[in-house]
């Protein structure tokens, strides 16, 4: 079975301006939300408790709202977790309060409109220093993975390619966070992981298609600097495609599968995988290009013995 | 000739897989329910208290599949879980309150696999369950409490070298102490006497005769560090009296020490037992009293009966010399003779009083009870564990001479005992209290579902893969999917081998991720000879130039994601740090058996063969 069997190379090039405009737009309308409604930071970043809890029948999360209300508790968020029959509550950090009989004053709390005592699932206690540390520890490592890369581009291939790689890549999880962002999914310490392995995944395509450049340079003499990407985007097409799908398959299945504790995960994974797949397709050597990346630069510089007959041979 | 498999290839894949397979088998077989019983304080349990578990167990008619001593533990296998919590009943009224039970579920490793070290990963707390507590150590209080006391030391020190001063006053928002003197040939000669007694500290002159001095860096690094040692001390000492199988008691950062109580649900007891106070007194010996009497009822009035460790009875004063909250160091080295003995710090009060009690009690001997609130099984009206008072005399020495600031007890037996000592004297001192910052509590049963959860997508994101490959590849399909097998063997065999890697949730989404990845070096070779045999090479030149030319970018692209899942590693705490650990050995066990072990199949079916066309 093949998926793309093309005779000739399909122009990429042609739409690198087009693409940059439409990755701009994105890329802003990802940061003009970011810097209004922020993210929606979860307990490992903000601090506070979680708890979730069993109950043995459906739960009105009314009730439990309103009796946590009345236990002092009245900012608490309470959702559903997965099932209607378990329910999430989270409380911001408070000053002064013992955090550590908030989770026991919740239960109570709880119990009191649940028919049967509801099973403890899970209790989280975060100190808001520890969250504070950890979202600079993430923005650091966000900008370490980046800064790595850009150097060892740099040094694989040239400062061009390094800065098409790493804008492609910035665009891929400003993205990422701009979708988080507008809906609001909550942003924890797994879709922090997710966002770095998608740094990972992204960078990877982007290398084989350079790898690819750099073949071409040197196959393709007589072909104009965009007619060379094209035919390396083309010739990698079937692989970019097929490693992005068997990717996205097992994602999808974390995502049905995986609980509700991998969903941001996965959610942040796949969204990245679709993102990171057109960047490196469209973004990466489009920037490396208008840059001005040429043959030059990749290949060693040959020095011709006996004048300009050579390609006769 | 081209695609032939050296001997070493052959040995080399065969080797690496079966010492994999070998390591990852133990995870396959279930874990048994067990009791884990140990002394407590670290004491070693005896053998025969092997023979008298046996026995009441049998008694009490509670099948057990074995009762093996190892290591100073006895460890109890069961059928079932009802089983282990009868027993852990029996355990507690048959070998009394010298020995702690905890729960566990022991690996049932064949002896053969655990003979060669082999043993499944370990699994992190979000699939076994139980309490994660990160604790900060209250620096402040501790740096306030140092101020305090230089300022008592060197009030006594310049009284004793005559230098006239006006004023020593503790400056806690700056941690510090400020001296002020009348003239400025006493701020010298208080420089002068000061720097010598107190090296470490940094003396500068300020105006107005005054002299400011703060604790250098190396102090301050030396106190910390002996706050956070000092504390992970009393933790481990505390979590053994809790009875947790595995639990992890470690440092994190300057500051910090994460606590993890595998199997715990019951989290406010945990916090209770980890918060409790031990103390510690210095008391009298009562010589006069005789101990016959006063085990019959008749204690003098003003001395009261104790226990030593052996449950010996010693009567000592009633009036304390000294509360432990005074000793601000203990250790253990060796006296003029050889002989173990332990080194007592107090601080500044603590000397003074100590000195002056002492003077007169010269000859006499002076007991150290250590007292300890321990958990019971009951619980009171409110739910609250009830803790019971133990007083205990851990030593009895003879004051040899008036005894200062610092002081030793000799005499001792046994290096051993010298160390219980000085660990006993610690725990009971005060120290920087710590405060617990963070604390996540995983539910059994969420536990064995996030598990359930973990293995249904492994097996159906590799199925799915497995599928697809064939679909797409044909024979060389299978290939990519015997390596992608071979792959998940050596992944688990590798987390088995390694002491550090633990198995989260997130980590198992790794692997799956890991499955999905993983198939993208098959693919990028598969697509190379495709596209060579499309250029009218023949089949044995396209295997060829394939494997080689698409090598230099399979390594490449993956030693980029290496380097983000080492910064991953870095950053991630617990189950991140998991993913980061399977991210990271799956992209190196991928690269393994996607170019090396897909190669040998290929070379061996296809290495040879005529013509231009091949199953790919």
């Amino acid at each position: 079975m093949r998926l793309f069997n093309f005779k000739t190379a399909l122009n990429f090039m042609k739409l690198k301006w087009p693409a940059l405009v439409f990755s701009t737009f994105l890329v802003i309308g990802s940061l003009v939300s970011l810097f209004t409604q922020g993210l929606n930071l979860g307990l490992d970043f903000t601090g506070g408790t979680v708890i979730e809890v069993k109950f043995d029948q459906a739960a009105d999360l009314n009730k439990v709202r309103t009796a946590l209300g009345s236990s002092g508790f009245a900012d608490a968020q309470v959702q559903y977790f997965g099932t209607s029959q378990e329910v999430m509550i989270r409380i911001a950090p408070r000053e002064g309060v013992e955090q550590k009989t908030i989770g026991e004053q919740i239960l109570t709390a709880i119990n009191t409109v649940a028919e049967t005592p509801v099973t403890v699932r899970k209790v989280d206690i975060v100190g808001s220093s520890v969250g504070d540390e950890l979202k600079e520890d993430g923005f650091l490592a966000i900008l370490a993975a980046l800064v790595g890369i850009l150097i060892y581009v740099a040094a694989r291939f040239e400062w061009r390619y390094s800065v098409g790689a790493v804008a492609s890549l910035l665009h891929d999880v400003i993205i990422t966070l701009g979708l988080f962002s507008v809906f609001q999914l909550e942003f924890d310490l797994t879709v922090l992981a997710a966002i770095l392995a998608l740094i990972g995944y992204s960078i990877n395509d982007t290398i084989v298609v350079f790898d690819r450049i750099r073949e071409m340079f040197r196959k393709l003499r007589d072909a104009t600097v965009e007619e060379t990407v094209n035919e390396a985007i083309t010739s990698t097409l079937s692989r970019t495609t097929m490693t992005s799908f068997t990717t996205a398959l097992t994602l999808i299945v974390l995502f049905f599968m995986g609980g509700a504790m991998i969903h941001g995960f996965a959610t942040a994974l796949l969204f990245g995988i679709a993102i990171g797949t057109y960047s490196s397709i469209y973004m990466a050597s489009s920037i490396a290009v208008i840059l001005g990346a040429s043959r030059e630069d990749l290949l060693p510089t040959v020095i011709e013995k006996e004048g300009e007959g050579t390609s006769a041979l | 000739m081209l695609n032939q498999n050296s001997i070493w290839r052959y040995l080399t894949v065969v080797v690496v897989l079966a010492v994999a397979l070998i390591y990852a088998l133990p995870n396959i077989y279930p874990n048994d329910p067990s009791l884990q019983i140990s002394g407590t304080r670290g004491a070693e349990v005896s053998a025969e208290k092997v023979t008298v578990l046996e026995q009441a167990l049998t008694k009490e008619n509670i099948s057990f599949k074995s009762v093996v001593l190892n290591k100073g533990q006895i460890l109890a296998r069961f059928n079932n879980t009802e089983d282990q919590l009868k027993a852990r009943e029996v355990v507690a009224a048959a070998l009394g309150d010298e020995v702690v039970s905890a729960l566990n579920m022991a690996p049932a490793t064949p002896a053969w696999l655990d003979a060669i070290g082999a043993a499944p990963m370990k699994l992190g707390l979000d699939l076994r369950g139980g309490v994660h507590f990160l604790m900060e150590v209250d620096m402040k209080t501790a740096m306030d409490k140092n101020v305090n006391d230089l300022v008592q030391i060197y009030r006594t020190d310049l009284r004793e070298a005559k230098v006239r001063y006006r004023s020593v006053t503790p400056d806690l928002v700056n941690q510090r102490v400020v001296l002020a003197f009348r003239t400025a040939e006493d701020v010298a000669a208080a420089k002068a006497v000061l720097s010598k007694k107190e090296a470490d500290m940094v003396y500068t002159e300020a105006e107005d005769n005054s002299l400011v001095v703060t604790f250098s860096e190396a102090r301050l690094k030396a106190l910390r560090e002996d706050a956070v040692a000092q504390n992970i001390t009393i933790i481990r000492n505390r979590v053994n009296a809790i009875g947790v199988a595995e639990p992890l008691v470690q440092r994190q950062g300057a500051e910090r020490i994460v606590v993890q109580l595998p199997g715990i649900q019951d989290t406010a007891r945990a916090k209770e037992i980890l918060g409790a106070t031990a103390t510690l007194e210095f008391r009298l010996v009562d010589e006069t009293a005789d101990v016959q009497s006063a085990l019959a009822g008749r204690v003098p009035p003003s001395s009261q009966l104790f226990n030593d460790r052996n449950g010996n009875p010693v009567v000592l004063q009633k009036r304390i010399m000294l509360t432990g909250n005074h000793i601000v160091g203990a250790n253990t080295s060796f006296d003029e003779n050889g002989r173990p003995q332990v080194n007592i710090d107090l601080d500044a009060k603590g000397g003074s009083t100590f000195s002056n009690l002492t003077k007169d009690a010269i000859g006499k001997a002076m007991a150290t009870v250590f007292i300890e609130y321990k958990p019971t099984d009951k619980k009171d009206a409110s739910g609250k564990t009830i803790m019971m008072k133990k007083e205990e005399v851990v030593s009895v020495a003879t004051i040899q001479a008036r005894l200062g600031r610092s002081f030793r007890i000799t005499g001792l037996d046994a290096p051993g005992e010298a160390q219980n000592l000085a660990v006993l004297l610690r725990a009971g001192a005060l120290i920087a209290p710590i405060l617990i910052v963070e604390e996540r509590t995983v539910g059994p049963s969420l536990g064995q579902e996030n598990i359930d959860l973990g293995l249904n997508a492994i097996m159906w994101g590799m199925l799915s893969v497995l599928f697809f490959m064939v679909i797409y590849y044909k024979w060389f399909g299978v290939v990519a999917n015997i390596a992608l097998a071979a792959n998940l063997v050596l992944l688990i065999g590798v987390m088995s081998m390694i002491p550090g890697a633990t198995l989260t949730l997130p980590g198992m989404a790794g692997i799956v991720l890991t499955v999905g990845m993983a198939v993208d070096a098959n693919v990028l070779i598969f697509e190379r000879i495709r596209e060579e045999l499309a250029e009218g090479r023949s089949a044995v030149h396209a295997i060829h130039e394939g494997y080689n030319r698409a090598f230099a970018t399979i390594a490449d692209s993956n030693i980029t994601t290496l380097l983000v899942a080492l910064i991953l590693f870095g950053i991630g705490t617990g189950p991140v740090k998991g993913f980061a650990v399977t991210l990271a050995l799956g992209i190196v066990t991928s690269i393994f058996t996607a170019v090396v072990v897909s190669r040998l199949i290929v070379n061996m079916i296809w290495g040879q063969r005529r013509g231009t066309s091949l199953p790919v």
